[in-house]
């Protein structure tokens, strides 16, 4: 199971990415593993305050709908407007074309309370 | 899930779990929801060759001179039209004209006839049975649910791999039953042309041990392992009912539009469990109609239990929904007062806190080009 070194980790399956101000969202390689085929994708809207741990998106599955909860605080910046045509790239490439959203961290330091990539592989193992 | 240790389990579960197969709770069983995926699946048995376990599903003989008179009592249609290795699929209602379970009954004999049962309802629908069995021994009933494992082969490619595995068989034609192979065993092996898919394909019935054999023959042709997930999406797509979801005892066969599985306008048809409550919503009008929705607006997959509306006024929710595999659009069945059940009309489908726009649509929703 593929997790990249240079992200950190929720233990509900969502990765981050930080650049800058920037923080990047999506689902783990796990996660999608886990959900199957992905047919349906809702990301949060632009300028949404979502929470560290509350429910940021939801995606489906031809089974079934699982939320997506968000690692960190803050504002909704920018979202993956290709998942609505094409939901199937959070199975290709989770860590990639896959991602969600784009947000500015208003709680920089709940980074530290996020998974360590060592520490998620304990977890999924 | 229920507690793990009252799962029941199949007896081609380390089957299952050879091919990958995610294990999931159903109806009391531990079953195969997928294996390489649900999409992959529902194309496969589309185009090619699919087989499910259905070693959950029940089987029933019935035997002896008062057979006949006994299942007419039980059963929605006049199964004194069944010659010989014919099957029909029927309905057994309580008093009150509801649904205890939808099932199919094939003639096997001159005095004997083989049901198959619903496995989420195999204790329920056998202690209806039992308890109005005639009391001077005219007719006797065995559960035969323990003794065959079932696998369902599905497919436009199914009749030639039946061949090519049973090249003896005298393959039935639709609707039918016949012996898989000869056997004078108690419990002989069977082959009914029949599905839950759209497609042609066949139920294999053998003993349980042979069930796993059966199995690996079947892979070794190249027929690819299909879960619960697919089985789902493919008769929705036809528009199949599934008891439990869009069958209840809360609803009749007419509220389902089944009325062609009951012999209400079978003049040889006499009387059945459940007839004069039938009759009776006939002459007042019917309560309900099991409607097929579908979206017009691309959206989340349909599910069960989704409100449906017209204007402002909820007027139903769904039962069953998917996203179609073949279709690639959100389809769903629901129980809608009559006025709304017309092609065309539109209504709205609330998913999260949003409606999309979804319209009445007719069945199959999936018609082979």
């Amino acid at each position: 199971m593929n997790v990249p070194a240079d992200l950190r980790y929720a233990k509900t399956h969502e990765w981050i990415r930080v650049e800058g101000d920037t923080v990047t969202v999506g689902i783990t390689d796990h996660a999608q593993t886990e959900l199957t085929d992905i047919v349906y994708a809702e990301p949060p809207k632009v300028g949404a305050e979502v929470k560290a741990g509350a429910t940021a998106a939801v995606v489906e599955s031809v089974k079934a709908a699982s939320d997506i909860y968000s690692p960190l605080s803050g504002t909704v910046t920018e979202v993956n407007a290709e998942l609505s045509a094409n939901p199937a790239l959070l199975n290709t490439d989770p860590f990639g074309q896959g991602w969600i959203y784009r947000m500015e961290a208003s709680s920089p330091a709940e980074v530290e309370a996020l998974l360590t990539p060592e520490a998620y592989t304990a977890q999924i193992s | 899930m229920s507690d793990p240790a009252s799962l029941k389990h199949t007896p081609l579960e380390s089957a299952h779990v050879a091919c990958g197969a995610r294990m999931v709770e159903f109806g009391g069983w531990l079953m195969p929801v997928q294996y390489s995926g649900i999409m992959d699946e529902h194309k496969a048995v589309r185009s090619a060759s699919g087989m499910f376990d259905i070693s959950h599903m029940g089987e029933v003989t019935v035997e002896w001179p008062g057979a006949l008179a006994w299942l007419e009592s039980l059963l929605t249609n006049r199964v004194g039209k069944l010659a010989v290795t014919r099957g029909q699929y029927t309905l057994m209602l309580d008093a009150k004209g509801g649904v205890i379970d939808d099932l199919i009954i094939y003639r096997t004999g001159e005095m004997s006839y083989f049901l198959v049962i619903n496995g989420a309802c195999r204790d329920l629908d056998l202690e209806w049975m039992r308890s109005r069995l005639p009391a001077d021994g005219s007719v006797v009933l065995k559960d035969q649910g323990d003794d065959y494992a079932a696998i369902a082969l599905q497919g436009p490619d199914s009749e030639k791999i039946l061949r090519s595995l049973y090249p003896a068989c005298e393959v039935p034609k639709r609707n039918g039953i016949a012996p898989l192979t000869s056997s004078a065993a108690a419990v002989s092996p069977l082959v009914a042309r029949t599905g839950y898919t759209g497609e042609d394909g066949f139920e294999l019935f053998v003993p349980v041990a042979d069930g796993i054999a059966l199995w690996e023959s079947l892979l070794a042709a190249g027929v690819k392992p299909c879960g619960l997930g697919s089985r789902d999406t493919l008769r929705l797509e036809m528009g199949y009912p599934l008891n439990g979801s869009d069958l209840s005892r809360d609803r009749t066969p007419l509220e389902a539009g089944l009325d062609r599985f009951t012999g209400l306008d079978d003049p040889e048809k006499r009387d059945f469990s459940g007839r004069p409550a039938l009759e009776q919503q006939r002459t007042a009008g019917l309560p309900s109609q099991l409607t097929p929705l579908k979206l017009t607006v691309s959206g989340p997959p349909m599910r069960s239990h989704y409100a449906v509306f017209a204007g402002d006024s909820q007027i139903g929710e769904t039962c069953s929904g998917a996203l179609s595999p073949s279709l690639g659009e959100g389809i769903a069945m629901a129980y809608l007062p009559p006025s709304y059940a017309v092609p065309g009309t539109p209504v709205e489908i609330e998913v999260r806190g949003r409606r999309y726009a979804a319209t009445i649509t007719t069945l199959p929703f999936y018609k082979k080009s």
